[in-house]
C-alpha cells in the first residue's frame, strides 16, 4: 500500500525498499519491546530501544548533512549546531513540563533560573509550555539561522575549505554562548531531569517505544524529502552547481540560491533529529555544539557513502553501533579508531560503502540502458539525416 | 559608423588590466543584429577575455559594453546576462560531467531559472521533443543516457553547442568550437553554425583558418587587446600586419 503510493510518486525501488524497511523497524522494535515476554529471544529490552532510537536520529542528521555535502558539495562542519538547536527547543518544552515537580517547585521557572535568583521567565522561554510552539521552533530556529548564515556565506561566494571553517566557527561560537549561565539555557549543565512529554512519562517503556516509532517515521520522511529533492530537476541543478558552479551561472542559474535552499532544508532536518534525540537521551547540554560532534557526522556520512541516500543512514548506524561496542571494550581508543576509519575510507573507499557498491551495479545499469537506447535509435538514425549531412 | 541602437553587441573603448598587464586595450567591437562574426588572432590576443567581459565574468576597467543597443552589461552579473539572452561556449569544453547528456541539455533548456520554479518543474512533452531535436542535430542521440564525462573531446564540444541551442539565446559566443575535431566534424560544425546564424547573432573565435573560411563571414583580427584588422577574410589575411603577427608564423 505504502510502496504503491511511493512508486506512483516516482521514487526509485531502492529508496522505496529503504523506507519500507525503516517503517517496519519502527513498528517491529516497539511491538517486540512492549508485547513480547522479557525472556522471549526476540524481545528487545528498553535500553536497546532507546539506543536504537538515538541511532535513528543520528541517521537523520547524517542524511541532512548528505543533502548539502553529497549533493551540493558544501562540506558543513557545523551541522551538529542545527541538531543541538532543535534539541534545545525540545528541551525547553520538556523543562516547562516539569512545573512544580522541580526541586524548587516553581510552577513556571525551571530550577536553574530559580537557583540563579532570576525573578521572571526570559521572553524567549515564552510559548515553550505549548508542544506545537516548541515543534514550530524546532524547525524554525535552525532553519532561520542556516538561512541567514547561508545568505551571507553563499552570496559572498565563500566555498570549499573556507566555508567548512566558518561552519566550524559557527558551532564553536554557539557552544561558548550556550555555556554561559546568563544566556538562560542552563549553562554547562544544560537542560535535564525531564518528567513527561505530551503527558506521558519520558521514562516509561511505552513512551520510549513511541519515541522510537516517531524517530523511524521522521527518518522515513527525511528519506522521502531527500529523494524527492535530489531526484527532481532541481536535484540535477544541485549536482550542476556542485561540479560546475561557474558554468551554471553562465546558463543563468544562481548556484548560491540553490545552496541556500538545500542548506536551509538540511538544517531543519537536523533540527528535527535533535528534537527527537533529546527526550530519548534525557539531556541536552552545550557539549552537543562541540566541533568534534559535527566532524563525527561527516565521518558517518563518508563511511556510508555521500551523494547516496541510503549511505549516510547505513554509515550512521554502523559507526555508532561500532562506537557503542568499542567504548564498552576500549573506551580510551575510540577517537583513534574513528580517525583511522576516516582515513581508511578516504583512501580506499572514497565513495563509501554504499557508493562503492552502487558503482558496480550502476555501471551495468547505465550500459544496459544505453544499449537499449542504441538499439532503439539505430534504425531511425540511419534514415534521418542530421543537419548538414551530405 | 553603425548606430548603437542597431547593434546586438557594442563595445567601445574597453580596457582591462590584470595586475598591470593590459589584456584588452581600448577595444571597440560592434556586431549588428543577426550578424555572424569570426574573430582570429594570436594566443593571448584577448579573444577569450573579450568574451569574459561580455558575459560578466570580468569587469572592464573602462569603456562601454552594451547588449541589444540599450542594456549596459557592466551593470549585470553572469546569471543576469545569461538570462538576458547571451549564451557562451567555453574554449575548454565545459559540461556537467557527472550528469547525463540528456540532463545537460535539460538544464540548459530555456525555462525560468529561480529556485522554486526549478523545484516544481515538471517534464513536458514539449521539452522532451526539443531535447530529441537537439540530440539529433548534435548527433548524440545514441549517447543520451551516458555521463557527459565519458564523451570524447569533440562530442563534448558538440554537447556544449547543443546546450547553447537549448538555451536559445539571442547572442551566441562560441570560443574555439572545432578544437579536437576531425576535418569532417569541423565542416559539419561550420554548417551548423551557419544554420544557427540564420536566426541568431553569433561571435565565433577560432584559429582554424579552414573553418573560418567555411563560415564565410566578416572577420576581426585581435592583437594585444585591440583590433588589428577587420573585413572579409581575404582582406584580413592579406593585411601585412596580420601576416606579421599571426598568419606568417
Ligand atoms: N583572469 C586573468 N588573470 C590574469 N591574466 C589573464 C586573465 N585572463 C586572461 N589573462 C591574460 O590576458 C591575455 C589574453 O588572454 P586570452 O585568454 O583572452 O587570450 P586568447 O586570445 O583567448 O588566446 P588563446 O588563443 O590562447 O585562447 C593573456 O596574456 C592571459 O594570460
Ligand atoms: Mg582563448
Amino acid at each position: 500500500m505504502i510502496s504503491g503510493y511511493l512508486a506512483r510518486n516516482g521514487l526509485e525501488s531502492r529508496i522505496i525498499a529503504t523506507i519500507v524497511l525503516i517503517l517496519a523497524a519502527g513498528i517491529a522494535v516497539p511491538v517486540s519491546n512492549l508485547v513480547l515476554d522479557p525472556l522471549h529471544p526476540l524481545h528487545v529490552p528498553t535500553y536497546i530501544v532507546a539506543l536504537l532510537g538515538k541511532y535513528l536520529t543520528y541517521a537523520l542528521l547524517a542524511l541532512a548533512l548528505d543533502l548539502v555535502w553529497g549533493f551540493c558539495g558544501i562540506l558543513s562542519l557545523g551541522h551538529g549546531a542545527f541538531f543541538a538547536l532543535g534539541g534545545y527547543a525540545m528541551g525547553m518544552y520538556l523543562m516547562r513540563q516539569i512545573g512544580t515537580r522541580g526541586v524548587y517547585g516553581d510552577p513556571v521557572m525551571p530550577d536553574f533560573m530559580v537557583f540563579l535568583n532570576w525573578k521572571e521567565l526570559p521572553w524567549y522561554w515564552y510559548g515553550f509550555d505549548q508542544f506545537w510552539f516548541a515543534i514550530v521552533m524546532v524547525a524554525l530556529v535552525p532553519g532561520v539561522i542556516a538561512f541567514v548564515f547561508g545568505w551571507f556565506a553563499f552570496r559572498s561566494r565563500v566555498t570549499g575549505v573556507y566555508l567548512s571553517i566558518i561552519t566550524q566557527a559557527m558551532t564553536y561560537a554557539l557552544m561558548l554562548a550556550f555555556f554561559r549561565n546568563d544566556m538562560g539555557f542552563g549553562g554547562n549543565n544544560g537542560l535535564t531531569d525531564f518528567k513527561d512529554i505530551l503527558g506521558f512519562d519520558v521514562q516509561a517503556d511505552t513512551t520510549r517505544a513511541g519515541l522510537f516509532a516517531a524517530s523511524a517515521a521522521a527518518l522515513a520522511i527525511g528519506v522521502i524529502v531527500t529523494a524527492r529533492i535530489t531526484g527532481s530537476h532541481f536535484g540535477k541543478l544541485m549536482i550542476a552547481s556542485r561540479d560546475g558552479e561557474s558554468r551554471a551561472r553562465f546558463l543563468g542559474y544562481r548556484p548560491e540560491m540553490v545552496k541556500l535552499f538545500a542548506f536551509t532544508v538540511s538544517a531543519v532536518m537536523a533540527g528535527v533529529a535533535g528534537a527527537l534525540y533529546v527526550p530519548q537521551v534525557g539531556i541536552i547540554n552545550p557539549g552537543e555544539f562541540a566541533p568534534a560532534n559535527s566532524i563525527e557526522v561527516v565521518v558517518w556520512t563518508a563511511v556510508g557513502g555521500r551523494g547516496t541516500i541510503i549511505g549516510p543512514i547505513i554509515g550512521a548506524l554502523l559507526v555508532n553501533g561500532g562506537k557503542s561496542w568499542f567504548t564498552g571494550v576500549l573506551p580510551e581508543y575510540w577517537l583513534f579508531a574513528l580517525g583511522g576509519l576516516f582515513v581508511f575510507v578516504t583512501l580506499f573507499l572514497p565513495k563509501g560503502i554504499v557508493g562503492t557498491f552502487q558503482a558496480h551495479i550502476g555501471r551495468g545499469r547505465e550500459k544496459r540502458k544505453a544499449n537499449r537506447a542504441e538499439d532503439a535509435q539505430t534504425p531511425s538514425g540511419a534514415e534521418v539525416s542530421p543537419v548538414g549531412a551530405e | 559608423m553603425v548606430e548603437r541602437a542597431d547593434t546586438i553587441l557594442y563595445l567601445d573603448g574597453v580596457s582591462v588590466a590584470f595586475d598591470g598587464f593590459k589584456a584588452i586595450r581600448n577595444l571597440s567591437f560592434v556586431l549588428k543584429r543577426g550578424e555572424m562574426r569570426a574573430i582570429i588572432g594570436p594566443n593571448g590576443a584577448g579573444k577569450t577575455t573579450m568574451m569574459d567581459i561580455v558575459t560578466g565574468k570580468t569587469r572592464p576597467d573602462e569603456g562601454d559594453v552594451f547588449f541589444n543597443g540599450t542594456v549596459d552589461l557592466t551593470r549585470h552579473d553572469e546569471a543576469d546576462i545569461a538570462t538576458l539572452g547571451i549564451g557562451r561556449k567555453f574554449q575548454k569544453p565545459t559540461v556537467f560531467e557527472s550528469l547525463t547528456v540528456e540532463d545537460n541539455l535539460s538544464l540548459a533548456l530555456a525555462a525560468p531559472r529561480d529556485v522554486f520554479s526549478v523545484l516544481f518543474a515538471r517534464g513536458s512533452a514539449k521539452r522532451a521533443k526539443r531535447i530529441d531535436e537537439i540530440l539529433e542535430t548534435i548527433r548524440l542521440g545514441h549517447r543520451r543516457w551516458h555521463l557527459a564525462a565519458n564523451l570524447s573531446h569533440g562530442q563534448k564540444q558538440w554537447l556544449e553547442i547543443g546546450m547553447l541551442l537549448a538555451q536559445n539565446p539571442k547572442l551566441l559566443l562560441v570560443d574555439e568550437p572545432v578544437a579536437g575535431m576531425t576535418d569532417a566534424e569541423t565542416e559539419e560544425t561550420a554548417r551548423l553554425l551557419r544554420e544557427i546564424s540564420a536566426t541568431h547573432s553569433v561571435v565565433v573565435v577560432e584559429h582554424d583558418m579552414h573553418f573560418v573560411r567555411e563560415l564565410d563571414v566578416k572577420v576581426t583580427c585581435l592583437h594585444e587587446g585591440s583590433v588589428l584588422s577587420e573585413g572579409s577574410l581575404d582582406h584580413v589575411s592579406s593585411d601585412q600586419r596580420v601576416i606579421e603577427v599571426y598568419l606568417g608564423r
